[in-house]
């Protein structure tokens, strides 16, 4: 029993070995954050006490505020193009979770990054896996959908952005609530064609680029900014329109948060 | 005497050794699923299964803890409401004396609750087809504030802390080890539903080749049902498994169906074609039950048709809406659709409230 157990460690160690062996040189990769930070306009985003105002003059302020951010790929200055593994590439920002807002990309290859590539949203390929390929933020019995459900249960898929909060400009609702509501999805129908929010985004990161080297590990900033969503592509008015959700008209708020990034810092 | 002395005590030891070997061996603890593994069955005239079971093989452990699950308050908030709530055998699992399902602190739902059967050929589920995967499927019920009102990862939780029934054992059995996940829990309730395969009613036995099993009558009704009303009710599923709008009046209603999932106007107010099988014990009828017999439903089909933008083409032909069929030809079909009442579905035991005592 003893000897089965001491077989097994020795031939597990070795394993081990030879899969370390099999990599490449580990001082040739190394982390790179991704920090978000978000803003209304020039002002940070605080939930529930801040006001702010769109252009169309509506005050507003926000409760809720999560997003996914998913299928990361980085730009090499030699041309060639790094894609994170693509079973680890799926990540929820969430306003109420500061920690969410920080994503560490681990294991990078060396090089000069002069671009970052991401999906909004989850794709329309794991939205269709099974659930064994679902795990952590993609699990919707994860902890981290409790409350802030990032999932549509009746008609199955993830909500890409979820966006609460109320306005003075908003008709009362009959409990007299002034709320507007926005949760977008649809990643184009898993049998029936629908409307498809999913909307990849290229930040090109300047003149400076993020330099991943034995030991360097940089931090790009990425400013979200939430006034866009108003005042983007295409304007659109919370009085008007209150609540977004499983509707055509989501594809005009998915234009709009396709453009509410930009990279405001790139630290060594 | 040295010598014999350490054989024997060599031999000694050897058979102590090899007696404790034998005590010793036989405690695997993790379920084989290859010993456990239970068919889902495969009738002939069936067609082939959609459900991939090699991702989700039903085995004895997983089927019980299954059926734990679906006959557990515990998945809603207050623990009063079952999966069998609403999914009541007796009532081929409908839930008999509601138009629309009744959930928790007696709110009402938004449509009938349907059949649970023949799972493994099911293509989408609801009426309106909103959730694709059989696994996907219970979060829907149980996150639906008028059905169960509970978050998924709380359930969790709560399972993870049960004793009575003992939740992690029962993991424990049907996964090898007693960690509580979303996949282990929705596949163990697909693992039960998959093995509900109704398929012996009189019809089937028809069919199998006791060509005594059904009557003349219901024999005629069978040609006629065959002329009339297989186009959609089609294959001995009883179903095409598409979305149609069968000319209900949308007066009473506001409920677009498969419009709410696709946004395509052309399927407002389509409802999936549902099976006609055991449709003998699941009145009302309808998405919305509204017709409480199957002379009132078929009342509809030959005279009430209402035109709307999106009614079905089968349902309006030669300029006339509607089914065309004589009161005579109705009851015969009538007749023939109580043969796919399937009386041992409906009673067997494997599929039975375990009593827990929540599911009224």
């Amino acid at each position: 029993m003893k000897n089965i157990l001491l077989y097994t460690t020795a031939v597990s160690l070795l394993i081990l070995i030879q899969s370390c062996n099999s990599n490449p040189d580990p001082t040739e990769r190394n982390s790179l954050t991704l920090t978000f930070d978000h803003r209304v306009g020039d002002k940070a985003l605080t939930l529930g006490t801040d006001t702010y105002q769109n252009t169309s003059g509506e005050d507003f302020s926000v409760t809720t505020f999560n997003y996914f951010i998913s299928n990361i790929s980085l730009k090499n200055a030699d041309g060639s193009t790094f894609v994170y593994p693509q079973d680890s590439s799926y990540f929820l920002v969430r306003e109420t979770f500061p920690a969410s807002k920080q994503i560490t990309l681990k294991r990078i290859p060396a090089g000069d990054y002069t671009a970052l590539t991401f999906t909004i949203g989850v794709d329309s390929l794991r939205n269709t896996m099974d659930l064994s390929r679902r795990k952590g933020v993609l699990d919707p019995g994860d902890v981290s959908h409790e409350g802030d459900g990032m999932y549509w249960s009746w008609n199955s898929g993830y909500i890409f952005l979820k966006i609460e909060g109320n306005s003075s400009k908003i008709t009362p609702d009959p409990a007299g609530n002034q709320k507007f509501r926005y949760h977008i999805g649809g990643y184009g129908g898993y049998n029936a064609k629908t409307f498809n929010n999913l909307r990849t985004v290229t930040l090109p990161l300047g003149n400076i680029p993020a330099k991943v080297g034995p030991n360097q590990q940089p931090v790009i900033t990425i400013v979200t900014d939430v006034s866009k969503l108003w005042d983007g592509v295409q304007k659109i008015s919370l009085a008007t329109t209150p609540t977004v959700m499983f509707s055509d008209y989501s594809t005009t708020v998915a234009n709009n948060y396709a453009a509410m990034f930009r990279v405001s810092a790139v630290k060594e | 005497m040295k010598k014999t002395f350490i054989i024997g005590l060599s031999l000694g030891l050897w058979g102590w050794a090899a007696c404790n070997r034998t005590n010793e061996t036989p405690t695997p603890t993790d379920p084989d699923p290859s010993t456990d593994k239970i068919e889902v069955p495969q009738p002939s005239y069936f067609p082939n299964k959609v459900y991939d079971l090699s991702s989700n093989p039903v085995t004895s452990a997983g089927f019980q803890l299954g059926k734990s699950l679906f006959y557990d308050g515990i998945l809603s908030r207050n623990g009063t409401i079952a999966c069998g709530t609403c999914h009541q055998q007796a009532a081929a699992f409908t839930h008999h004396g509601h138009d629309l399902s009744h959930g928790i602190d007696d709110r009402i739902g938004a449509r009938n609750a349907p059949a649970i059967q023949n799972l493994a050929w099911t293509k989408a589920f609801f009426w309106d087809g909103g959730v694709p995967h059989l696994d996907l499927f219970p979060i829907a019920p149980i996150e639906n504030p008028v059905e169960m009102d509970e978050k998924l990862p709380n359930v969790l939780q709560k399972l993870r802390e049960s004793k009575n029934p003992n939740y992690p054992e029962l993991f424990k059995k049907a996964f090898g080890s007693p960690d509580i996940t979303t996949e282990r829990f929705s596949k163990a309730l697909s693992q039960f539903m998959l093995l509900m395969v109704s398929n012996n009613s009189r019809y089937d036995i028809y069919l199998r080749g006791t060509t005594n099993a059904l009557t003349t009558t219901e024999k005629e009704g069978l040609t006629i049902f065959k002329q009339k009303c297989s186009s959609c009710h089609s294959g001995e599923l009883f179903t095409d498994q598409s979305y149609r709008n069968n000319g209900l009046s949308t007066d009473r209603n506001p409920d677009q169906g498969r419009f709410n999932v696709t946004q395509n106007p052309d399927d407002r107010f389509k409802f999936k074609v549902p099976s006609l099988r055991n449709l003998g014990y699941t009145a009302p009828y309808m998405h919305d039950g509204r017709f409480t017999s199957l002379e009132q439903v078929l009342e509809h089909y030959s005279k009430n048709i209402k035109q709307t933008p999106t009614l079905d083409g089968l349902l309006q032909q030669d300029g006339k809406l509607g089914i065309a069929l004589t009161e005579e030809e109705k009851q015969k079909v009538i007749a023939f659709l109580k043969t796919l009442s399937d009386e041992q579905f409906v009673q067997d035991t494997r599929f039975s409230d375990p009593g827990f005592g929540h599911s009224f």
